[in-house]
């Protein structure tokens, strides 16, 4: 890591104006694509400033036809809370499958959805369960937020204070690890909603980063079951290859995860 | 038996300070002046090195020094060495290309070091070493072992032509030809053997002091073997003469074989505390362990296999490329040698066997022992060939292994070794028995109910420990005599010190070793301490590694018990007027057998030390030393058995079941092995559907550089293992143990694969069987079954 200057902000506003003061900032909330990047000295910031202590980035609340949690808020805290259990239990069994013990309480949701790693679990969340992303300066809807590969629709300081997810009928994941990593080499996030719409998120297989797999969401609609995807696949060019499963491994995995997740609903599961 | 004496479940006694934290690594110690030391290092696989413009980051902050390796050549630091000379079979010795520490002109493997900063911190050192100008001009690159051989190809160094090391053999090869010629049936295979990263939790570390006063200097290493490093330093790297450097390794956090051999690092380290008068320390980080620490494994073999109408082995006939990388390694030469080859034999009685090794150079890190070291890749082709055979001929695995074992001890092998003892039948009926095998049926039934596959695999392996006669191992190219030295120190009080040539680095030697002491001598283990790690408190000594520190480090120790127990017999004997035949010692007692004449174990101490009243012609104090060099290796044997269930969707593996059955001959301490077993089953694991490190074949650019990409074993990847073991006691030892480090890496690989291949029911396939591997070859599997059908 190359040296630098670590800055504690109280509140979103001080956040900001800090990261506007440096010449290269970056935030900081659970570091786990940051700390590592910067330690191979991959990346270098001359600020680092961290948003773990901001109290109107915490908090959980159910209003209405949605969930609206803080982008504070570590994977485990969103697991352990009972809010989200019986509103979204998939969602809490989500946050509770990523990474490992260490991981989700470092982790937040602001920091996973602003990454937008292509592996992430939360993006498949997101834009399944038709989330607002909720920062300092705006709302912007999921469908317009994740743009590519490690890319958002999010100014250069702007701050993910939020996520607003709606509450669906019925909800289910089901992902399958990367055995060196253990982020998902394909996650499928299946959710049915209220109003009869059906979101089918894909993360950690696609080449452009989480992606929406509309033909399932079609064939969903009229049928909301397993035998409703049969033959269904996605397009192998699509998808990404390395040196744990090429495109068409991971276009393999994808369809099975979508009917796992169906076979999981209420829940999260998790191979390897 | 003394209450924690041989065979007690002793807790061991050093965990107190690992698991508080208080355990001193080489990275802890901090000497007055330290500085900081970063390594400018390759980013090719090949180039040439031009000039090395070090100006600015000589005016960095904090920086002190930028050294070159032709500052190094120049000062007459030598290169670094392999210490067995293995012979080609036309005569020729090993091809063995130059390698300095710090490279002047080539380089050869990504992460190869040309030149160091010493700074103020480490930050500054690595900020330095960043703009350190190097002229690379690159070079073509080869990493497949098997492409690597011949002239057509990138050519690592002028001393071996074709880039070969040696071209190697053993055994009758007309012999075996004509028996497979003539077999009933012939089994044929070709195997893959995965190139694996060593990973210990501990990163290697280095931290020299140069004393200009008294010529002197102290090297702190993280090393298995610290007087053959002192040895090597000083003999063949001239950087400090052997009676002026001390070399210290402390605790050390893990090593698997890697941390054997000497590496540039250190080397450099003491070539700079001299050249600049600093004390100077080097702690790698993860990205350089895996970039260079020596590797393991990297074969690639052709098997035949022949058997005569009553299923019997007629002849086995083996043809491997060893990849060694882009050096050779301190032990490298024997490896995919005398470590494998001799190991064809497994538990299994064949007239005849011939097997020929071609050593490779590559553009890779350099490769040498790792856990188990040759023998996991001689189990792994034996093992594989032996399952398969007996799908091919319609056999029950079990039975095709009972026709072949071999059942009368001692039993001369064609390749060399000379088996002591053994019951193989013992440890295959234990672990059929705890595995259920008889219902397997069932239970595969019941999976395929549930839509899983089960599949259920065997390995029966033998290996050598207790590297090994001395005389032997010279005559075939060693470069060391393999005993190992212990001094047994009483003190005055009874309390006693154990000075080993064996150093422990996880093994637990500190309890292990002090629970022989409390068996021989009565006293309890909190009053024996066990010192190892340091060239200027301990005698000279081969180290640990190849689980030699049971049958050759416990068996000096057992041997310099042996005088201790006579003086001590003969001084009480004489102090309390009775024979010495007639003296026992146990329970802290020296007593007369048969009556109530005794003395506390510290009174006879005392008097020894006092010698008020000794024996006429005996010298005061009690403290005696031993050379043991061992009589034959060990072969300590056993059978796993892996149960899977596929997801046929997915490929993924998981491992329902695995039961070891081994035979380590007589266990000091039934606990420490077990754990020694459960991990080396994990790392065997690892090896068959984990690990696999990958070189891309073109840039040789290490693309499996951090955990993110190489895959570990954890926790949640493996079952509560069943583990048992059988006894037959070693007679090559006075203590009748075999050894216990290396067996669950070893035998564990052909059993995971043989059940996954059963599974899927196709055998092609190969280490490690990741998840797509196995969908891919269930599809194979599947297209090749329909297409027959057609």
């Amino acid at each position: 890591m190359y040296s630098l200057t670590y800055k504690r902000a109280d509140s979103v506003e001080e956040a900001r104006r800090l990261f506007q003061e440096a010449s290269d900032a970056a935030y900081l909330a659970g570091g786990h694509t940051l700390l590592p990047t910067m330690k191979q000295r991959l990346a270098a910031h001359d600020v680092l400033v961290d948003l773990t202590r901001i109290g109107s980035m915490k908090g959980i609340s159910v209003e209405g036809d949605r969930v609206r949690i803080g982008g504070g808020m570590t994977h485990a805290e969103v697991a352990g809370s009972s809010e989200v259990q019986r509103a979204i239990p998939s969602l809490a069994a989500l946050a509770g499958s990523i990474g490992d013990a260490q991981v989700r309480h470092r982790g937040t949701l602001g920091g996973s959805i602003a990454n937008d790693d292509p592996a992430a679990d939360y993006p498949a969340a997101a834009l399944a369960l038709a989330a607002t992303i909720m920062t300092d300066s705006r709302e912007i809807a999921a469908d317009d937020f994740f743009t590519a590969l490690y890319e958002t629709a999010l100014e250069e300081s702007e701050i993910v204070t939020g996520v607003s997810f709606a509450i669906p009928e019925t909800a289910g994941y089901a992902k399958f690890r990367n055995p060196a990593s253990r982020y998902p080499m394909a996650g499928v996030f299946v959710a049915r909603h209220r109003d009869g719409s059906v979101r089918v998120a894909v993360t950690g297989a696609g080449n452009e980063g989480v992606f929406r797999w509309q033909a399932a969401e079609s064939a969903l609609a009229g049928d909301f079951s397993a035998n409703a995807l049969e033959g269904l696949s996605v397009d192998p060019d699509l998808m990404m290859g390395d040196i744990h499963g090429s495109a068409e491994y991971r276009a393999n995995l994808v369809a099975v995860m979508a009917r796992r997740a169906l076979a999981n609903l209420g829940s999260a599961e998790a191979i390897i | 038996m003394a209450q924690d004496g041989i065979g007690a479940r002793v807790a061991r006694k050093e965990d107190k300070r690992f698991i508080t934290g208080k355990g001193r690594y080489v990275d802890d110690m901090r000497v007055a002046g330290m500085k900081h030391v970063a390594f400018v290092r390759s980013p090719y696989a090949h180039a040439k090195v031009g000039g090395i413009n070090s100006e600015q980051a000589r005016n960095m902050p904090g920086v002190l020094a930028v050294l070159t390796g032709s500052e190094l050549v120049a000062d007459g630091i030598g290169n670094l060495i392999c210490g067995w000379m293995v012979h080609s079979k036309d005569g020729t010795p090993m091809n063995m290309g130059a390698w300095p520490a710090l490279a002047p002109e080539v380089v050869r493997f990504v992460g190869q070091a040309v030149a160091m900063v010493i700074a103020e911190t480490r930050a500054e050192a690595r900020d330095a070493a960043d703009v350190v100008a190097v002229e690379w001009e690159e070079l073509p690159a080869i990493t497949d072992p098997a492409k690597a051989l011949g002239e057509g190809v990138p050519q690592l160094h002028p001393e071996a032509k074709g880039n070969l090391i040696y071209d190697w053999e053993i055994g009758d090869k007309a012999a075996a030809d004509k028996a497979l010629s003539e077999a009933a049936h012939v089994t044929r295979m070709e195997i893959v053997n995965n190139r694996l990263v060593p990973n210990a939790m501990e990163p290697r570390a280095a931290l020299a002091q140069y004393d200009a006063a008294e010529d002197h200097f102290t090297l702190w290493t993280t090393s298995q073997n610290p007087h053959v490093a002192r040895l090597v330093l000083s003999a063949f790297y001239n950087v400090a003469p052997e009676h002026k450097l001390r070399v210290i390794a402390p605790d050390v956090g893990g090593g698997f074989g890697s941390k054997i051999f000497i590496y540039p690092e250190e080397v450099a380290c003491l070539w700079a505390a001299r050249k600049t008068g600093l004390a100077v320390k080097w702690t790698g980080d993860r990205s350089e362990a895996f970039l260079t620490d020596a590797h393991g494994r990297d074969h690639v073999t052709v098997a035949e296999m022949a058997f005569d109408a009553n299923n019997r082995i007629t002849a086995f006939k083996i043809d491997t490329i060893a990849n060694f990388g882009a050096y050779m390694s301190l032990f490298s030469s024997s490896v995919p040698t005398y470590l494998y080859a001799t190991l064809l034999s497994g538990q299994y009685d064949i007239p005849t066997i011939h097997c020929n090794v071609r050593g490779v150079y590559t553009n890779t890190a350099p490769v040498d022992a790792y856990r188990g070291a040759g023998r996991p890749e001689a189990t792994y082709v034996v093992e594989r060939m032996m399952e398969t055979a007996a799908r091919e001929l319609g056999v029950a695995p079990p039975e095709l292994r009972r026709t072949n074992f071999i059942r009368e001890f001692p039993h001369q092998t064609p390749v060399i070794m000379n088996y002591d003892a053994g019951d193989y039948e013992a440890s295959l009926s234990a672990a059929l028995s705890a595995s259920d095998y008889a219902g397997f049926g069932e239970r595969k039934a019941e999976a395929a109910r549930r839509g899983k596959l089960r599949g259920i695999g065997l390995s029966c392996y033998i290996e050598a420990c207790g590297i090994a006669p001395s005389q032997a191992v010279g005559s075939l190219g060693a470069g060391v005599g393999l005993w190992e030295s212990a001094e047994v120190r009483v003190n005055p009080v009874g309390t006693i010190e154990v000075l080993t040539g064996s150093h422990s680095h996880g093994q637990g030697h500190e309890t292990t070793f002090a629970q022989l002491v409390a068996e021989r001598l009565g006293v309890p283990i909190d009053n024996v301490s066990i010192v190892h790690g340091d060239t200027d408190k301990v005698q000279f000594g081969m180290g640990t590694y190849g689980s030699r520190s049971g049958a050759v480090g416990m068996s000096a120790i057992s041997k310099a018990i042996d005088k201790v127990e006579a003086k001590a017999k003969k001084l009480a004997a004489h102090l309390l007027e009775a024979a010495e035949g007639d003296i026992e010692i146990a329970d802290g007692e020296v007593r007369v057998a048969g009556t109530d004449k005794k003395l506390g174990w510290h009174e006879v101490c005392l008097a020894a030390y006092t010698a008020h009243n000794l024996p006429e012609g005996m010298e005061p104090g009690l403290k005696e030393g031993s050379f043991y060099d061992p009589a034959n290796f060990t072969f300590p044997a056993g059978a796993y058995v892996c149960e899977v269930e596929v997801d046929p969707d997915t490929g993924h593996t998981e491992i329902i079941q695995f039961v070891a059955a081994d035979d380590f001959g007589r266990i000091i301490n039934p606990m420490i092995v077990e754990g020694q077993v459960h991990g080396g089953i994990a790392q065997g694991v690892g090896q068959a559907i984990l690990e696999g490190c990958i070189y891309d074949p073109e840039s040789g650019q290490l693309i499996t550089a951090s955990y993110n990409d190489y895959a570990m074993p954890r926790a949640h990847d493996l079952p509560s293992f069943k583990v048992s073991t059988t006894e037959t006691i070693c007679p090559s030892n006075p203590i009748g143990m075999k050894g216990c480090g290396e067996a669950g890496a070893i035998g564990t690989p052909p059993a995971v694969i043989n059940a996954i291949t059963d599974a899927i029911d196709n055998n092609d396939l190969s280490m490690p069987a990741t998840p797509e591997k196995v969908w891919r070859a269930l599809r194979a599997g599947a297209t090749a079954m329909r297409q027959a059908a057609e």
